[in-house]
């Protein structure tokens, strides 16, 4: 089969590009420069290139590139920067949840969809939705950490503009 | 049983500003969105893609070998065989350094010519303009090979007769240790025990698989940008490309984790071989599957101790023979095994020992360093022993231990004595106190508990005469910068360096960035091994900006016409100590230096004390630096009908010495005793007559977070430590007790001892069963 042209959005930016019928998303979008999603396994054993696929967390490799059409995909770059880091970002960094680095941009896309539909997750809940990204450094105890850190912060930040 | 916690003695730590605050890590928010760069994100213009073309089968001659087709893929634009590249060795010297010992004739050559050795050894390299090309020109080389006879277990390589992996035998390492009078040992013992144990083949499964790319610069310079734990690596890469030392530079990049698994060469010199000869920038990532197939594991062992003890515990002989699976080539196999045997008496006072710990190489897949670098398998043995030594004498575990843990002043079985803090009974009482009381056992559901104490060296083997330089220097606008060529592998190696850094020049932790892994242009750090880094390189971090602030403070001294005792250097201002009104911003004193000349830079280089190696009949003689001690408890259910283990706690306490970054810290702790409990419970890369049957993260299964309790830290800090600020080194020792307290736990709750790991359902089943038998 031929290249077709599909279009989508990543992180608010629109892409229309000529793809392989056979490319995985995460292939398409590792060639588009989105560099923050990580290859570690590409057979979906290891979450670290997950991407919220219209606000869902989807691992990368398991999705042909063409299912994207019109699709919004958002990446852990997509939810922050060094300067104005996403509250899950920025608690993942000051709780000790980060070492090598390479499970972290999956970990934080799973933790944001878990947090977009449950601001108060109990430790069992978190280490469910987490249970889809493998990391060998942390022994995740700081992930939890870190996720509880970041419930709390965003609920602050919920209640603050509902004031 | 519960023991009294045994208090500790009085420590002072001088107050500080920067160390002992769990601060966030220079590298955690790059990290956390997204921005740090890691080898395989890289791309260069006009870039060729690498593959390998690799061998199938365990043992045999290779009879034909032909890239003709290959060759004429369109888009093919490279292949390499054995005969581009004659004698080439991949060689694993630790680099840099002196005393290195392997047996001559069997370091793996780059790419195999007429012999292969494992499944997965190297053959051939392709380079491709796209992926997909080089994938299908791997399956255009045509192969012949003729079989030979393989040996596949370690026992049997070293039979009479058995096939013959490197000549003259396999047998490729034998350490021995003497001491006391073993005979009269045993004779004075009122008891022995005996127990042989088994471990299994371990995967390091780090998240980010081997990757690099290489390029050929303007100056004739090869550059490769790698994944790798050592950077001095470019000698090794120079000498198997062909090219002289100073035409290799090693880019390191931050690690997606590495734990032993890029101690030796992985990509670097495919990727020096493929850019040399195409003359274009080459990218080669593996694949999960490649990676594991590619890189080394953890040694296998057979270890068997024979213990003499009296009625009350006290040990009277060791006994030790230790068998390690090196697979086809030794690499790292010789240390290993020496860390074995010199580790193999666990944090015991023993008098009369004798060990012997060998090194035997099969047609299994390759071993080589993993976090522990034998110290685990040690530990995994000596402990479970301990707990077969109690059950045998009717003892608590603990008090057996506390007969015999060794003590400051005291002597292991090298004869070397322990000079710094031998908190093992510190340990031990609180990490058996917070595990607290056992869960009650419900119907079928047995509750145990069990711990481990360990000792572990950090720093490398004294007769490698190990250094590790470091530069530090202010700017002018009061910033300082750290270069130094450390990698770091995930575990905060290089905010170690820029924490101590700030300490010392009186800095905020944000004012200081550091550059580092570059073979060329930072300052040689070696290896991110063996526990080294934070003793060596954070040494020389520290006598680096010391000399720095020596030259500030001496300037700061004829400014405000005080004695340099009297100034301090805090919140980047300079200052009288007894008047902190009187100060004078760091920038300011910069300036003022830098109008006169002074120089506000400083390379240190930190030398390792040095010593002769140990005697090679009698194993006697100082070998490593220090050792790091603690323990690990857990506690367990354990399902007797189906054989499933539940971790229901875990605790760990450590004596680091002192914590620089107690967040780092507990990171290390939780993260090794998650590796430790993977491999007592789930690990198995599970290898037959060769071939690897667990080659994805389907099939090899490390824990995820719902096998893991949330594992409670404990960390001590007794100051005693030869690094930076009294730090002893974590990142190894945090990993060594954990399998032991799991197995011994398993062990507690069933009645009964499983002798080799994993501890599987069906193992833990067939255990239950035996027990019900007897009874």
């Amino acid at each position: 089969m031929e290249a077709k042209v599909v279009s989508f959005t990543v992180n608010g930016r629109g892409h229309v590009v000529a793809l392989a019928p056979n490319l995985t998303l995460l292939r398409a979008l590792r060639d588009l420069g989105y560099t923050d999603i990580k290859n570690g396994c590409e057979k979906g054993d290891c979450g670290a290139c997950a991407v919220l696929l219209d606000g869902k967390a989807v691992n990368s490799c398991l999705v042909l590139a063409w299912q994207a059409e019109g699709a919004q995909i958002v990446t852990d770059a997509g939810l922050g920067t060094m300067d104005v880091p996403h509250p899950i970002q920025e608690a993942f960094a000051d709780s000790g949840a980060v070492q090598c680095g390479y499970c972290t941009p999956g970990m934080i896309i799973s933790a944001k969809a878990l947090l977009d539909r449950n601001l108060d997750p109990t430790d069992e809940e978190i280490c469910e939705a987490m249970a889809g990204n493998l990391c060998r450094c942390t022994g995740y105890t700081q992930v939890v950490e870190a996720v509880h850190m970041a419930a709390q912060k965003m609920q602050e930040a919920s209640d603050d503009t509902r004031r | 049983m519960t023991h009294a916690v045994k208090p500790l003695p009085p420590v002072e730590l001088p107050p500080l500003r920067q160390i002992g605050k769990p601060l966030r890590r220079v590298d955690a928010m790059g990290k956390a969105v997204g921005q740090t760069v890691f080898a395989g994100d890289y791309t260069m213009p006009n870039m060729l893609h690498g593959k390998v073309f690799r061998s199938s089968e365990p043992s045999a001659r290779i009879k034909r070998l032909d890239a003709t087709k290959a060759r004429e893929l369109p888009g093919v634009v490279c292949i390499l065989t054995a005969a581009d590249l004659p004698d080439a060795k991949l060689t694993t010297d630790m680099p840099g350094q002196t005393g290195q010992k392997r047996r001559a004739g069997t370091d793996a050559p780059v790419l195999a010519s007429d012999r292969v050795r494992y499944v997965g050894e190297p053959i051939a390299l392709v380079a491709a303009e796209t992926l997909d090309i080089a994938e299908r020109a791997l399956e255009l080389i045509d192969i012949e090979y003729e079989m030979l006879a393989g040996v596949f277990d370690p026992l049997e390589a070293m039979r009479p007769g058995a096939p013959v992996v490197h000549e003259p035998d396999n047998i490729v390492a034998h350490w021995k240790i003497r001491k006391g009078d073993i005979e009269a040992g045993f004779a004075r013992a009122d008891r022995i025990v005996q127990n042989t144990f088994r471990s299994q083949f371990v995967d390091h499964a780090y998240l980010e698989p081997e990757s690099g790319v290489a390029w050929v610069d303007d100056q004739s310079v090869i550059n490769i940008r790698v994944s790798t734990q050592v950077v001095e690596h470019f000698r090794s890469i120079a000498r198997a490309v062909g090219v002289p030392h100073n035409r290799i530079r090693v880019r390191g990049t931050m690690a997606g984790g590495r734990f032993g698994g890029k101690e030796d060469i992985t990509v670097e010199i495919y990727l020096a071989l493929l850019a040399k000869h195409t003359g274009r920038p080459v990218r080669l990532v593996y694949t999960r599957e490649e990676s594991i197939q590619a890189h080394s594991k953890r040694h296998p062992v057979i270890i068997t101790h024979r213990t003499g003890v009296k009625e009350d515990g006290r040990i009277t002989a060791a006994e030790i023979e230790a068998v390690a699976d090196a697979g086809a080539y030794p690499y790292l196999s010789t240390y290993v095994a020496l860390y074995i045997a010199v580790q193999g008496c666990g944090p015991y006072r023993v008098d009369n020992v004798s060990v012997d710990s060998k090194a035997v190489a099969t047609n299994n897949p390759f071993t080589s360093a993993m976090r522990g670098f034998g110290a685990p398998q040690a530990c995994l043995v000596y402990e479970q022993h301990m707990d077969e030594i109690a059950k045998a004498l009717g003892m608590d575990p603990f008090e057996l231990r506390r007969a015999n843990y060794i003590r400051t002043g005291e002597s292991i079985s090298t004869g070397q004595v322990i000079e710094s803090a031998a908190w093992l009974e510190e340990t031990a009482t609180r990490a058996l106190a917070a595990l607290g009381e056992k869960t009650p056992d419900r119907g079928p559901v047995k509750v145990g508990q069990g711990f481990a104490s360990y000792l572990k060296s950090y720093g490398r083997i004294m007769w490698f005469h190990d250094t590790s330089h470091a530069w530090v220097g202010v700017e002018q606008d009061g910033t300082v910068v750290v270069r130094c060529g450390v990698p770091d592998l995930g575990g905060g190696n290089v905010n170690s360096l820029c924490q101590i850094a700030a300490e010392v020049l009186g800095v905020p932790l944000q004012e200081v960035t550091v550059h580092s892994t570059d073979s060329a242009v930072t300052p040689l750090a070696g290896t991110t091994t063996a526990t080294r880094q934070l003793y060596m390189s954070g040494n020389a971090v520290f006598q680096a900006a010391t000399a720095v602030r020596d030259v500030l403070l001496d300037r700061a001294c004829k400014y405000f016409e005080e004695p340099p005792e009297a100034l301090d250097l805090s919140e980047s201002k300079v200052f009288v100590k007894n008047d902190p009104s009187q100060s004078l911003p760091l920038s300011d004193l910069v300036k003022m230096c830098a109008s006169e000349g002074l120089q506000l830079s400083n390379l240190a280089l930190f030398a390792a004390p040095f010593t002769d190696p140990l005697d090679p009949e009698s194993g006697q003689g100082r070998i490593f630096p220090d050792f790091t001690f603690g323990a690990h408890a857990a506690e367990v259910a354990v399902d007797t009908e189906t054989g499933e283990i539940t971790l229901l706690k875990s605790v760990a306490c450590h004596d680091v010495g002192r914590a620089i970054n107690p967040a780092s810290v507990v990171g290390q702790i939780v993260g090794g005793s998650a590796m430790g409990i993977g491999q007592a419970l789930m690990e198995d890369i599970r290898v037959e007559r060769g071939i690897i049957r667990a080659p994805s993260l389907s099939e090899y299964l490390i824990p995820t977070s719902k096998d893991l309790p949330m594992t409670k830290t404990i960390i001590l800090e007794s100051g005693t430590g030869l690094g930076p600020f009294g730090a002893k080194g974590i990142g190894e020792p945090a990993l060594t007790p954990a399998a032991p307290a799991v197995a011994n736990a398993v062990a507690d709750a069933i009645g009964a001892r499983i002798y080799d790991l994993p501890l599987t359902p069906e193992k833990v089943l067939a255990a239950v069963d035996r027990v019900d038998g007897e009874s």
